[in-house]
């Protein structure tokens, strides 16, 4: 049995500082939205020679009065993505095709355009927020039906730092937010409660069955019993996003890393977070006979 | 928890066949009807362009007003009420009236009966408010109103974006509304909407008028630019003919000055019109004004009679089948906006149905191999489940013809990876049970009953999570909820139908031996 409960302190106080931190990042650094959620235009290009490269497509349209342009390279040598703030919404693809061919030949192959107004993008954040928000409430109400309080409370807290840790981490590295991020959250949301819920319902399961053990052994217990069905699944599920992150293409791969965060998060925060909530709220064998007592 | 019926277990495999054989009706042609069903493809798969568009409704609104000074000018008349000062600005009508009149101008507009202002007793509203601000009465749209009006507008715009797409011809648009003011168009397989946009983009409000000779005209007068953008006319506020009269419009080359025109047929009504100001008006220029730009304005020679002519203005042979196109499909009540784009080119989605595809094919493997090394019999068990729980999650989507994004395939490969949870939990509580009970049977059969509260748990969080995504969710994400969410009901069955149908059999036949799992 791996002492599990050794480390309950330490990685308290971990976690702590983990979301501290993100907070902090997300309070003053910020998350990078994409053009989902800030507006603008996005372009992915695909250049049929390779002599073209970052530099000489930023200089190219710098001249064109887009603003702030941003050029980076996508997946290969020859793919490009061209991303800017379109303030006044007018339709400046053409412009850009006519520039491109004009400067490079007709070497270009628009791979895909993206354009979100300001009003649009305005609504697509406020109901990822909605989205995300709502996904919280219900697995309260769920865990609240499922459990007593203190087991909702240690699900909650559990939640809650593997959303704010992962977005910290996206803050952090400066990586975009963008539609794909938002369903990744809520698949997050959805694994850690699962992953919470799984080894809660052996803490019950063995509070009624041992009076006479305390809850700070009795978590570690439980932790040990599914110890091996949580790493399976992890490991399985971790297969599965790792095969996307590597082979899904670049599109997914936002995606695919927001959700291997979450999953290893996830992780660790039903054992290190949600048990030791119940720890400290000193969880015994009545709270749990109380419940079925009443019923 | 471990007893198959006979039957149960003819039901588990037919249901397992049926939708085999369905998920195959993507690769493999049936003649039949029933299994004739594929997966749609979404736009980022297939490529093609996402419109939503924005229906401007102000000058709809300024219009509508514009027209009402008539209206309430009259309807006052008949009671011998004057109305003075009348002023429309900022989507309100303002005006005067004599003190002594004003309360019964304000029942007159709060009256349920009254033909002035339509009441909707559904909405218990006034299609108009009115209030009193110092000494003028002001009267705008009500909330009711407004919405009354915007679904009309709607309703034009819808048909008329059908009508222009439908002219080009492009494959299988979908056109829909979007709340009461966006109309939202997805059309599979364009991968330059650059034409699309910009017949969209035009209002294509046609008028026939006079060049005002002498400015006091009295219709009253206005400076119009012309589309080249060279000079200006002051054309007549009178409208002779408008696009409404038109019967249809054709793009032509016209022979003597081998240039491009328009030509164009006229109704009934219009003919005459045509006629009488074309006899009348012999020598005066007549302004041909679209969207507020004059094309051209040429002098009138002789009397055309005939209902028929040519818009000429310099056209290329493109640019003189859309205005046809545009002519042919009618006006659009209200300007439209392009408020969000999104193109994918059919080479990108081609990619990304290969990168998603090789990207499952990977995961499944993996997974596949991990489970197998880690349960051997009974990870052989799980694998055979997982492969008929993809057989059934494709049948399903395919059943429905649902439609598959590059996300749906990523939550395709998410449930490959999750669905073998529930096996997991099953087969590590199977083990604890064998530690204190020899007896195979038993421990096998509490360990399904004892895990299946964890599995239900595990498997609802995910479903609040998809059923969430897939309302709130837009286009792609909500393939991604799709895929997630009837993988959840396919897992289960497969866990409780297929692997413990086999797991029952070979637990059956090895009752006695130890260490099984």
């Amino acid at each position: 049995m791996i002492a599990f409960n050794k480390y309950y302190n330490k990685f308290n106080i971990l976690s702590v500082s983990l979301v501290v931190v993100s907070l902090l990042l997300l309070t003053f650094k910020g998350l990078n939205f994409g053009i989902d959620f800030k507006g603008g235009t996005l372009i992915e290009l695909r250049a049929s020679e390779s002599k073209i490269n970052v530099s000489s497509l930023r200089d190219n349209l710098n001249q064109m009065n887009l603003g702030d342009v941003s050029v980076k390279k996508f997946g290969n040598e020859t793919d490009f993505l061209i991303k800017f703030e379109n303030n006044d919404n007018k339709n400046v693809i053409e412009e850009i095709k006519t520039n491109l061919d004009k400067s490079f030949g007709n070497n270009f192959n628009f791979r895909r355009v993206e354009n979100v107004g300001p009003k649009v993008s305005a609504e697509l954040l406020k109901s990822g927020i909605i989205a995300i928000s709502v996904a919280l409430i219900l697995m309260l109400i769920y865990i609240w039906i499922r459990f007593e309080w203190q087991f909702s409370l240690g699900a909650i807290l559990a939640l809650f730092h593997d959303v704010i840790v992962t977005l910290g981490l996206f803050s952090l590295l400066g990586l975009e937010i963008n539609l794909s991020i938002i369903a990744a959250v809520l698949t997050i949301v959805g694994y850690s409660m699962n992953d919470t819920v799984v080894i809660f319902d052996r803490v019950r399961e063995n509070l009624k069955k041992y009076s006479d053990i305390k809850i700070f052994e009795l978590t570690n217990i439980s932790i040990n019993e599914t110890l091996s069905r949580t790493l399976i699944t992890s490991i399985t599920t971790l297969l599965a996003l790792l095969s996307i992150f590597f082979f899904g293409g670049e599109i997914l791969r936002g995606f695919s890393l927001a959700m291997i965060f979450g999953v290893i998060f996830g992780t660790y925060s039903s054992i290190y977070i949600a048990n030791t909530v119940l720890v400290r709220l000193r969880v015994s064998q009545k709270t749990v006979l109380k419940e079925d007592g009443n019923n | 928890m471990l007893y198959f019926s006979k039957l149960r277990i003819i039901f588990v495999t037919l249901i397992s066949l049926i939708f085999i054989l369905i998920a195959s009706s993507n690769l493999f042609k049936f003649s039949n009807n029933l299994l004739n069903k594929k997966i749609n493809l979404g736009l980022d798969l297939q490529g093609g362009s996402y419109l939503l568009l924005e229906i401007d409704n102000s000058p709809v609104v300024e219009q509508k007003l514009q027209n009402l000074t008539i209206t309430i000018k009259n309807y006052f008349k008949e009671k011998n009420i004057r109305i003075n000062n009348l002023k429309i600005s900022n989507q309100e009508l303002s005006f005067t009236v004599n003190n002594q009149f004003k309360q019964t101008v304000l029942d007159e507009f709060n009256d349920e009966e009254s033909n002035l202002n339509p009441y909707y007793p559904r909405f218990k509203s006034h299609q108009l408010n009115i209030e009193e601000k110092n000494d003028l009465l002001i009267v705008n749209y009500s909330k009711q109103g407004l919405v009354e009006l915007k679904t009309s507008s709607q309703d034009q715009a819808l048909e008329i974006v059908r009508r222009r797409i439908d002219e080009i011809g492009t494959n299988e648009p979908n056109i829909l509304k979007r709340g009461n003011d966006r109309i939202l168009v997805e059309l599979p397989g364009l991968d330059d909407p650059m034409r699309i946009k910009s017949l969209l983009g035009k209002t294509a409000n046609l008028t026939f008028r006079f060049v005002a000779s002498n400015t006091d005209d009295s219709f009253g007068t206005e400076k119009l630019k012309y589309e080249d953008g060279s000079e200006e006319s002051v054309v007549s506020k009178r409208i002779i003919l408008s696009g409404d009269n038109l019967l249809d419009a054709q793009p032509r080359m016209n022979n003597e000055t081998n240039e491009t025109v328009v030509s164009f047929t006229l109704d009934r009504v219009g003919a005459k019109r045509f006629g009488k100001a074309t006899s009348t008006g012999i020598g005066k220029q007549l302004a041909i004004v679209l969207d507020g730009k004059i094309i051209s304005a040429p002098v009138i020679r002789d009397t055309i009679a005939s209902g028929s002519g040519q818009i000429s203005g310099g056209f290329t042979f493109q640019s003189a089948t859309d205005l046809a196109l545009l002519l042919r499909s009618g006006a659009l009540p209200a300007p439209l906006n392009i408020i969000e784009e999104r193109t994918v080119g059919p080479d990108l989605g081609q990619d990304s149905i290969n990168a998603g595809m090789i990207a499952l094919a990977i995961g499944f493997a993996l997974v596949i191999l991990f489970i197998f090394i880690k349960y051997k019999i009974f990870g052989l068990i799980t694998n055979i489940a997982l492969i008929i729980n993809l057989f059934l999650l494709i049948g399903i989507l395919t059943m429905f013809e649902a439609t598959l994004t590059l996300p749906g395939i990523a939550g395709i490969i998410l449930t490959v990876g999750m669905a073998v949870d529930a096996n997991v939990l099953i087969f590590e509580r199977i083990k604890e049970e064998l530690k204190d009970e020899k007896n195979n049977l038993i421990a096998f059969d509490s360990g399904y009953t004892k895990s299946r509260t964890a599995i239900l748990d595990a498997n609802i969080t995910t479903l609040i999570a998809a059923v969430i995504l897939f309302f709130m969710g837009s286009g792609p994400i909500k393939g991604f909820s799709l895929t997630l969410g009837v993988g959840i009901f396919t897992t289960l069955f497969s866990v409780y139908f297929i692997a413990r149908l086999l797991t029952v059999l070979y637990v059956a036949k090895n009752k006695q031996k130890e260490g099984l799992i």
